[in-house]
């Protein structure tokens, strides 16, 4: 049975529509990654899997409990780590996590080692109050404060949402060993980097899954070559090649532009069409695309029809 | 499950390094300053007097009005139009106008007039302060009666002498009624205010989500708000009652524990009603105006300063479903007449009602889904 299984949900504030007839299965035991930019609706699907929102329409189970009807049963089960943090700033980071844990019956001895490794970093600080801590801690203790009653599904909206890059690779690193105890994650971020680290993700955009599937074949249903394109003036050369009817798609993406260009379309075309503009340092290199290259694409392929 | 949530509570009430401070602040400095200032008595009403007689007996009318200590002489005039400046610089509130033949016509006639004319723009004030002056002159009418009657040696006419007896407050000291209801006041604010902010708190904070998701039910969640705040009415109502016997010596007649008991559903009250509006409010400032929108209603349909039979139709009717109206009769009724639980039944029923009746809106309006 899978982990979560959502069919045909929607839900609309008024006349937003925030999600358009969503449909996907997690299977247990897996990171299953919801990719997306802000305001695609991955809180809103988040928060109707939590039972703290009701869908206008389809149906969603997790951990084959219906999340309208069998909500009592869902909330026992699943751990639920908001984008905001949203534990008592008030009260130490050890009376937190007691707290949780005494709320769902249990205590931190009999779930110590689902959080041992997270909780081992925060422990030095189990005196400090919680809203004292840094904003990676934070993060850490509202994951041991998911996890302390040994969810099943773990509900993970934007955890690394304003984390620097040191804390954000541990996280990741924690989420792995987690699977390895046989608890199935689901997991929001705005972050194309962070895709790959799923077993399969889903790209949202305006309240629809564009694409489900593993990172690897994602990528390679990217299905062209992809080149990278630098030089000197980097905006008036994406306009010079966007003007040109050989190339399909050209972003900038970091310190280069990632081109895309119509079959039998050489580098040295152009090359010579991009020195013809007056372009000087140029390079082209043939590039393995990335899941932000394929997200780019899917999206601008929608887009277009 | 309930004992974790109550255990929060206060730990994080106590850790709140404002809180404490306030419960007991509040009360004490409550019943230290206002029973002096909210005083209904007027004193000090400023005089301005136009004696156009001169005579002894327009003196001896002045004297005696001045001596009977609510009024301050501020200044003599010599005609009404001096008279009514000084009203509108605000110099005085009120004007004693003597007629010219007063001490002649009272000789000749036994009839004489006096005009009061009083600033009504603070109508307790003017109203009060021609009631004295006009008491004030009945009385010197009997001296002068008296005087003329030995003087003379003529028939005095027979007149009633009017002993007032004022029942449970002989003195009509307003701090034996004015202190209860205080009390309640001090109640309704901290007990109503604090658990609706506190709910609204955890919105804002958006520990209310975290807290959504997990299985704790929505009646042992309420309840975990009610209780500690519980607790804290009955220690506000026992510094009330210990400020209330050591600053004033006003004990209750009747037995604090027929108040313990009645302050315990009335809290449930408050609270309740508390909780219904923080349900419905989404920030603090929301929850904060709606509330002082109900407690202003509350307090002033109450019956805490101005009589509830002196209101009209429509104003008596919403103090009939005022739970604040119901506590002060109690307050007031143990305090000054020391009704016991039998005498006071209507008012138990219908407070423990509301009680229901809030607390059953705040269970069923809290949503953990929306």
């Amino acid at each position: 049975m899978g982990a979560v299984s959502v069919h045909e949900v929607s839900k609309s504030y008024g006349k937003t529509e925030a999600l358009k007839r969503v449909s996907f299965d997690a299977d247990a035991g897996e990171i299953f990654g919801i990719i997306g930019p802000d305001g695609a609706g991955k809180t809103t699907l988040f928060r109707i899997l939590t039972t703290l929102l009701l869908p206008d329409g389809g149906q969603a189970t997790v951990d084959g409990a219906d999340v309208v009807k069998d909500y009592k049963r869902i909330r026992q089960e699943i751990g639920y780590m908001p984008g905001r943090f949203s534990l008592y700033q008030d009260l130490s980071v050890e009376e937190n996590l007691e707290f949780f844990a005494t709320i769902f019956n249990t205590t931190i001895q009999e779930n110590y080692h689902l959080i041992e490794d997270i909780y081992k970093q925060i422990e030095p600080f189990k005196d400090r109050k919680a809203g004292k801590l840094s904003g990676g801690m934070k993060q850490k203790l509202a994951l041991c404060c998911a996890l302390i009653h040994k969810p099943r599904v773990l509900f993970l909206d934007e955890p690394t949402t304003g984390v620097d890059p040191v804390s954000r690779k541990e996280f990741w690193d924690m989420l792995a060993k987690l699977r390895e105890q046989d608890i199935s994650i689901l997991v929001s971020t705005p972050y194309m980097d962070e895709a790959s680290l799923c077993d399969r993700i889903a790209f949202i955009q305006e309240g629809r899954f564009l694409k489900i599937d593993t990172p690897a074949a994602i990528i390679s249903q990217f299905g062209q070559e992809l080149w990278a394109v630098e030089g000197d003036d980097m905006y008036t050369m994406l306009l010079d090649l966007r003007a040109d009817p050989r190339v399909t798609s050209c972003f900038t993406f970091g310190e280069s532009l990632h081109v895309t260009v119509r079959e039998g379309t050489t580098t040295d075309q152009i090359k010579t069409y991009l020195t013809g503009k007056g372009h000087c340092n140029i390079s082209v290199k043939v590039i393995e695309p990335t899941i932000e290259d394929c997200f780019m694409q899917i999206t601008d392929d929608k887009a277009n029809g | 499950m309930l004992k974790f949530l109550l255990e929060k509570e206060f730990k994080q009430m106590f850790r709140n390094s404002f809180l404490p401070r306030m419960i007991l602040f509040l009360p004490v400095m409550m019943l230290v300053i206002m029973p002096w200032a909210a005083n209904q008595e007027i004193k000090n009403i400023k005089l301005s007097v136009v004696d156009n007689d001169n005579s002894t007996y327009s003196q001896r009318l002045v004297n005696k009005v001045i001596a009977s200590g609510y009024f301050i002489l501020e200044d003599v005039s010599s005609s009404v139009g001096e008279a009514l400046r000084s009203i509108e610089s605000g110099k005085a509130d009120i004007i004693l106008d003597i007629e010219p033949e007063f001490e002649k016509n009272l000789m000749g006639t036994g009839m004489a007039s006096v005009m009061i004319s009083a600033n009504a723009v603070n109508g307790t004030k003017g109203g009060l302060g021609s009631g004295y002056l006009a008491a004030i002159m009945a009385d010197f009418t009997d001296d002068i009666a008296t005087d003329l009657g030995l003087n003379a040696g003529k028939d005095v006419a027979p007149s009633i002498e009017i002993v007032p007896h004022n029942l449970y407050n002989t003195y009509m000291d307003y701090k034996v009624f004015m202190v209860p209801a205080l009390v309640v006041m001090l109640l309704t604010m901290l007990t109503g205010f604090l658990p609706a902010l506190n709910i609204v708190g955890e919105k804002e904070a958006g520990t209310i989500e975290q807290m959504n998701v997990t299985p704790v039910r929505r009646i042992t969640f309420i309840l975990g708000k009610l209780i500690p705040y519980w607790a804290i009415g009955f220690v506000i109502l026992s510094i009330c009652f210990l400020l209330a016997a050591f600053m004033y010596g006003i004990k209750p007649v009747g037995s604090l524990l027929t108040i313990y008991l009645y302050a315990s559903v009335y809290i449930l009250v408050v609270s309740g009603l508390g909780l219904v509006i923080s349900n419905y409010s989404d920030t603090m400032q929301q929850a904060m105006f709606v509330m002082f929108f109900f407690m202003l209603i509350l307090i002033l349909l109450s019956g805490l300063f101005t009589p509830v039979t002196s209101m009209p139709g429509w104003a008596q009717l919403i103090a009939k479903v005022n739970p604040l109206s119901y506590f002060i009769q109690v307050m007031r009724s143990v305090y000054l007449k020391g009704s016991g639980i039998g005498q006071l039944l209507p008012q138990l029923v219908a407070l423990s009602v509301f009680a229901l009746a809030f607390n059953l809106w705040a269970i069923l309006s809290y949503r953990k889904s929306g």
